[in-house]
């Protein structure tokens, strides 16, 4: 199996979607000269018709995407930066998400947003929020946040291929790293609605969402240092949440910590907080933990900025708390 | 294109210069800290357009209010914003205007009518209109002028905000830096017209195309658009062709990845600080006196800037109100 990073495993999923299915295209400012690397080399083999660069208007190009998938397409918007999607909500909350339905099925919109989100890299309040929980409150939309190589690929080989409306999340920091991992090649799926367990344990359950899965998988080997045993789960979809895997793993650790980038309030935690103390309420020993941000908005100061964002400090301390342990 | 008619006096071209190169030097020493790791989070300069900057705050008033973009620190410099807080602020200090958290791209001086550099594009424009809605409901005859880029003119918000200003006849003056690119994409491709002042026809409001390369064609255009906004006319749209000299923001080449190096140097001739030294026919000894006071100036800011402290944790849970 050929090693990739997050970045390599997106690109050569858009490749490979693109050379397979040629009503599959993508727009979004500047793909085509591709900052990120996510794009690279696409413009350049399928043409600048389907590798389209926009003028700087989200609303425009996510509508003309709803528009362009109700017609037959299958486009991949790409907005940069999750907090640019505010000025797309109306075509993919209003529009997007509601059609087949409102429709009565005489349609469906194939349309995947991919939004690289996340802070960490000092760009502020504007620049760096977590709005994943806001999508899931959205019936009509999957949202998707692989946490690493194979499951970036997997995922966005999925979402193409699906029917309908797909969030598909990304983050700057994973764009960064250098770390390469085995990504299955060819026509290989990661199924939507399906978690996945990272790290087997006994004694404590953490859910980590998106980028924070490394901080979880950094918190559990350091408290396996301690005997502390973990088991790290990735939902890896947050809609649909594949509640099963989560709750299986809560009957046998009877403890849970949640972990996501977004703001506490509503936050993805809650939801899956929620699901879990209704399916298996008798099993939990202790309140399910969450680490998420802090109520704040993003600020730029680098030490700022770490204060309100999850790490594994965090977590760990989280894992601690609910097993009733002192460090 | 509107050029000069170099009906200026020498006083206010020399101000016009003197406010162009503190813009100049203070986003080199910026760049020089972001290189040396001092500076936190992302920096857009715009080295090369200090003559849109020098020459629409020149036409005026301390009363009057800016709002800017991510590059914005040429406005707020010229719109008075103190240089020392500014500097700390790039620098992840307490003492910064912002107190640390807001950043290069969210500068803001409101004591000086500096409403903040707005990095989400388009965004300024439609507060811009609410500011003049305000002054206009005060009775007073305020303005504010709002600045933006090629790329932000092709955003909803522009057109929503124009019209807005247009139908109400709000004191607001729509100032656009066309430096023909809006990260690699062209305003050639992205734009549906040659100059985008010809989109104030679609609200039935002046338009005007000027060298932005030429402060006081700059500030003729706008001493113009200013008035006009302040006798209650409503909104104008003024355009200036410039260019950045540097790459879009830091990690970006000068040229080479989407502009040719003939195209920069091309522009390069252009320096708006070369051409108001011809203009001004200036001296080795007038040039001397305005940068040994800049520089001065700016050691002061790097001093008060290097000095200040970190904010403590607390800082980031200040102004929290919900
Ligand atoms: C709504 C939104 N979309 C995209 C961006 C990313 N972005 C930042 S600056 C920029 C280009 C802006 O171009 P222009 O308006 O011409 O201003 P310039 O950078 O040339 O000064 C883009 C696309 C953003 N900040 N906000
Ligand atoms: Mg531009």
């Amino acid at each position: 199996m050929p090693e990739l990073t997050y970045v390599e495993a997106l690109n050569q999923a858009l490749h490979e979607e693109m050379a397979r299915d040629e009503k599959v295209f993508l727009m979004g400012e500047d793909v085509a000269f591709d900052y990120f690397g996510v794009c690279s080399g696409l413009a350049d083999r399928f043409g600048r018709d389907r590798v389209r660069d926009t003028p700087i208007c989200e609303l425009g190009f996510t509508g003309a995407g709803v528009g362009a998938a109700m017609a037959g397409y299958r486009p991949i918007v790409d907005l940069r930066f999750m907090d640019f999607t505010t000025y797309a909500l109306d075509p993919i909350v209003n529009q997007a998400a509601k059609l087949r339905y409102m429709l009565g099925g005489q349609l469906s919109v194939p349309m995947v947003a991919r939004i690289p989100s996340g802070a960490g890299l000092q760009y502020g309040a504007t620049h760096g929020q977590s709005l994943e929980a806001w999508f899931m409150q959205v019936p009509g939309l999957k949202v998707l946040y692989p946490s690493c190589a194979p499951d970036a690929k997997g995922l966005l080989k999925a979402a193409v291929r699906d029917d309908n409306p797909v969030m598909f999340i990304e983050h700057r920091l994973l764009y960064a790293q250098k770390t390469k991992q085995d990504v299955p090649e060819g026509d290989h799926t990661t199924p939507i609605g399906v978690a996945d367990v990272k790290r087997a344990g006994a004694d404590a359950t953490i859910v980590g969402i998106g980028y924070q899965m490394g901080h979880c998988l950094e918190a559990a080997e350091a408290l396996a240092g301690e005997g502390i045993e973990c088991e790290v789960i990735d939902p890896r979809s947050l809609s649909p949440l594949d509640v099963e895997t989560i709750t299986a793993s809560v009957r046998k650790t009877s403890r849970c910590v949640i972990v996501e980038e977004g703001h506490l309030r509503s936050g993805v935690g809650a939801e899956i907080s929620a699901a879990i103390q209704e399916a298996v309420f008798e099993y939990l020993d202790a309140p399910i933990g969450r680490v998420a941000a802090l109520m704040a908005p993003i600020p730029v100061q680098t030490k700022l900025e770490k204060f309100v964002l999850p790490s594994t400090e965090k977590v760990i301390a989280a894992v601690r708390k609910t097993l009733g342990v002192a460090a | 294109m509107a050029k000069s008619t170099s009906g200026l006096s020498r006083k206010r071209m020399h101000e016009m210069y003197r406010t162009m190169l503190r813009i100049r030097r203070f986003e080199e020493t910026a760049d020089d800290m972001y290189m040396a790791g001092k500076v936190v989070g992302g920096v857009h300069v715009s080295i090369g357009q200090e003559a849109c900057s020098a020459g629409v705050c020149a036409a005026l008033r301390e009363d009057d209010a800016v709002l800017t973009t991510h590059r914005g620190h040429g406005h707020s410099i010229a719109k008075g914003t103190r240089l020392p807080e500014m500097l700390a602020e790039l620098m992840g200090k307490v003492t910064g205007l912002c107190r640390s958290k807001g950043g290069s791209m969210h500068i803001a001086d409101v004591s000086k009518g500096h409403y903040g550099a707005h990095s989400i594009v388009g965004a300024n424009m439609p507060m811009a209109a609410g500011i003049g809605l305000a002054y206009q409901l005060e009775g007073k005859d305020r303005v504010a002028v709002v600045f933006f880029g090629d790329g932000a003119s092709n955003n909803g918000a522009f057109h929503e905000a124009m019209n807005l200003c247009a139908i109400w006849k709000l004191p607001v003056v729509f100032f656009c830096e066309n430096n023909q690119y809006a990260v690699s994409v062209p305003a050639e491709y992205s734009t549906s017209v040659d100059d985008i002042s010809v989109r104030s026809k679609g609200y039935d409001a002046p338009g005007l195309t000027v060298d932005g390369m030429d402060v006081a064609a700059v500030y003729e255009a706008s001493r113009e658009a200013v008035a006009h906004a302040r006798r209650g006319l409503g909104p104008s749209l003024v355009e200036a062709k410039t260019y950045r000299f540097f790459g879009h923001s830091r990690g970006d080449p000068h040229y080479g990845m989407y502009r040719t190096k003939e195209e920069w140097e091309g522009w390069k001739a252009k320096d708006p600080l070369i051409v108001c030294e011809k203009m001004l026919k200036m001296t080795a000894k007038d040039k001397k006196a305005h940068a040994d006071a800049v520089e001065a100036e700016i050691r002061e800011a790097i001093e008060f800037a290097e000095s200040s402290p970190e904010p403590e944790e607390s800082v980031a849970l200040e102004d929290i109100f919900a």
